[in-house]
């Protein structure tokens, strides 16, 4: 079983003129095994949400609830939460240099199960894993995300989404910058994550392109810090005929 | 880029004024009178703590030596060599005053022989001891490594003592040299080094130092060109401990045209007053046309009370390059490093020791000396342990 909760929250950021406001009352629930998708214009506050949930220092809480399976979300540490059972695909993967993906992947495993993986079983898990995503056998032995592709990234991003297995993962533009075959192999990636039993996916994208290959139960469209609308899959329909005009002329 | 751009137009409209010497770096002088005792307020100078060099600068005689381990292969010889040899050998003569006092001082100089197209498998190891700070020692080194050669030499130095020394390598043309100093010093040791590399046409040299111990480390790593397609990268490591001053000054001197220099050295700084010093020279002359340099300074920064100088200068006399660039950066842990491996489950101090050890591990690899670089990685693994593990722990 796994529920994310997500009630009315509100997140600033520190600017040079202040504190601004970019979420303003979020609310949204993932149910056991759901996939929802977040579409919105850029600068509505996409992937703040996703930076929030996943603790990133510079989003300030300053309203609402997080809570996974009715734990507080937000009291704990950005380490407790990957370890709770959240996982955060980022739009831009950090290079880590002179650390190698088999050395980040194997920490990143002993951490998330508090003891270390079986070496026997571990090495072809990390090939499998690789492997499916188009990644060949000396992948492992680059570093983290340096002099990646575009596409290697956020290959790397499923992989890791295959080997640590969170509960809850969110995926923030996962989509952006990838070319259709990668796009496929990404998708197919996320696919084989939801088969599992009862994982929730957020799925947050600017393009409705990811959505013909990952299908969402929910669509939700954000704008302006909120959700301005939900529906199903229909909804993502309406947006692909006809773009987001009508929400943003809602909004101002 | 932007900025780098402006300095470099800068640079070239400053070309028209034809200098003949660089300011970076006074031309070299055997005579001590060229070289007058500074007082640390000298550009070359102000960095360093005159104090800690135990008198070294004041150039009394000495005929204390360190103690020296070699292997050495077939077909290299050392021997001993006089001054005036060393000189006719064409030595690359000393630039500041420690250097030549060397060179005053060391009365005679090692050579290191190396004959054209040898291949040597097996590094070249050297092995200098001191036996105490009491001791004052001059050395004076030349390697001479004949064309088309290939070849690994390792200088460990080890023990205490207070050491200056003046060491020209000459690379003949064609040749491939890895070169690598280790200083390994105790405590107390204090060490003014000068490397001087002339890099023969078409040839590669590869350049680390690397400083761990002493109490105080100055160490010159110079480079320049007997002719064209010459190619040097210049490496470095130093890890300071409290109190301790470790200092690098490097100089490629683009006297030749097509010749590249690429620099990359980094550093960690943990414990109070623990101090280093990175002058990165590079100078293009108007005959350097189509060249390539690139210096990158890098300073990890573990504790409070802590302080990494880091200076590139680029002076630049013809606009006719490849390229030229440079990056400095001084900073405490990368909070969106920390915050990407920690949304992955690693707690904060883990992802601070794989930071850490990544930080070292990239440069130590491009080292190419697979015998020493497990040595090394032990060494960092020992020196985060003093304090910055024990405090993750």
């Amino acid at each position: 079983m796994s529920t994310l909760e997500i009630k009315d929250l509100q997140v600033q950021v520190q600017t040079e003129d202040g504190p601004k406001e970019i979420l303003k009352g979020v609310t949204l629930t993932i149910n056991d095994g759901e996939t929802h998708a977040i579409m919105g214009p850029n600068g509505s506050g996409k992937s703040t949400l996703a930076y929030s949930i996943a603790g990133h220092p510079r989003y300030e809480v300053t309203g609402g609830t997080v809570t996974l399976d009715g734990e507080d979300v937000l009291t704990m540490s950005v380490d407790e939460r990957a370890r709770a059972g959240l996982f955060l695909a980022m739009q831009y993967p950090v290079e880590v240099p002179g650390v190698s993906v088999s050395n980040f992947l194997r920490t990143a495993k002993t951490a998330i199960d508090g003891e270390a993986p079986k070496l026997r079983t571990w090495v072809k898990d990390v090939t499998g894993a690789l492997d499916r995503m188009n990644l060949d056998g000396t992948f492992s032995q680059r570093s983290v995300n340096e002099g990646f592709s575009g596409g290697e990234k956020k290959r790397h991003e499923i992989a890791q989404l295959d080997l640590l297995d969170p509960k809850v993962a969110i995926l923030d533009e996962t989509d952006s910058g990838l070319d259709i075959d990668a796009l496929k192999v990404v998708s197919e990636g996320v696919n084989r994550f939801r088969e599992r039993d009862g994982k929730g996916v957020l799925l947050i994208t600017h393009y409705t392109r990811i959505l013909r290959y990952i299908k969402p139960d929910h669509v939700h469209v954000f704008v302006a810090g909120k959700v301005a609308e939900s529906g199903g899959p229909e909804l993502a329909e309406e947006l692909e005929a006809n773009g987001y005009e009508r929400f943003l002329t809602a909004a101002v | 880029m932007t900025a780098l751009q402006d300095v470099m137009a800068e640079a070239v409209e400053m070309g028209h004024e034809k200098r003949i010497e660089s300011h970076l770096n006074p031309p070299a002088s055997y005579d001590l009178a060229d070289h007058p005792v500074p007082t640390g307020r000298e550009e070359v100078w102000r960095f360093t703590p005159i104090k800690r060099l135990r008198g070294i600068l004041d150039g009394e005689a000495s005929a204390a030596a360190l103690t020296r381990e070699t292997n050495l292969p077939e077909g290299v010889t050392l021997s001993e060599i006089t001054a005036d040899e060393a000189v006719a050998l064409g030595e690359l003569g000393p630039n500041e005053r420690p250097a030549a006092l060397a060179a005053a001082n060391a009365g005679s100089a090692l050579l290191l022989d190396v004959p054209a197209e040898a291949v040597v498998a097996e590094p070249i190891v050297i092995r200098l001891t001191g036996e105490s700070v009491d001791d004052l020692v001059w050395g004076r080194l030349l390697y001479r490594i004949g064309a088309h050669a290939e070849v690994t030499i390792v200088l460990v130095h080890t023990g205490s003592v207070r050491y200056s020394a003046i060491s020209t390598f000459l690379v003949g043309d064609g040749a491939k040299v890895n070169v690598l100093s280790l200083q390994d010093w105790a405590d107390d040791a204090v060490h003014l080094g000068r490397d001087a590399i002339r890099v023969g046409r078409d040839a590669f040299v590869k350049h680390t130092s690397i400083s761990f111990g002493g109490d105080l480390v100055r160490m010159h790593a110079n480079v320049e060109y007997a002719g064209p397609g010459g190619e040097a990268e210049l490496l470095g490591l130093y890890f300071a401990d409290e109190g301790q001053h470790l200092e690098h000054r490097l100089f490629a001197d683009h006297n030749a045209p097509k010749t590249k220099s690429h620099v990359v050295y980094k550093g960690a700084l943990q414990g109070q007053g623990a101090h280093t010093v990175w002058i990165g020279n590079v100078l293009i002359r108007k005959v350097a046309e189509g060249i390539e340099t690139y210096e990158e300074n890098r300073n990890l920064v573990l504790t409070d009370g802590c302080q990494a100088d880091s200076v590139p200068n680029l002076e630049i006399e013809t606009g006719e390059i490849e390229g030229a660039g440079h990056a400095s950066a001084t900073a405490r842990f990368d909070d969106e490093q920390l915050f990407y491996l920690r949304s992955r489950g690693i707690s904060e101090k883990e992802a601070q020791r794989l930071v850490v050890h990544g930080f070292f591990n990239d440069l130590i690899r491009k080292v190419g000396i697979p015998s020493i670089e497990d040595q090394l990685l032990e060494t960092v693994e020992a020196e985060l342990a003093k304090n910055v593990l024990k405090e993750l722990a």
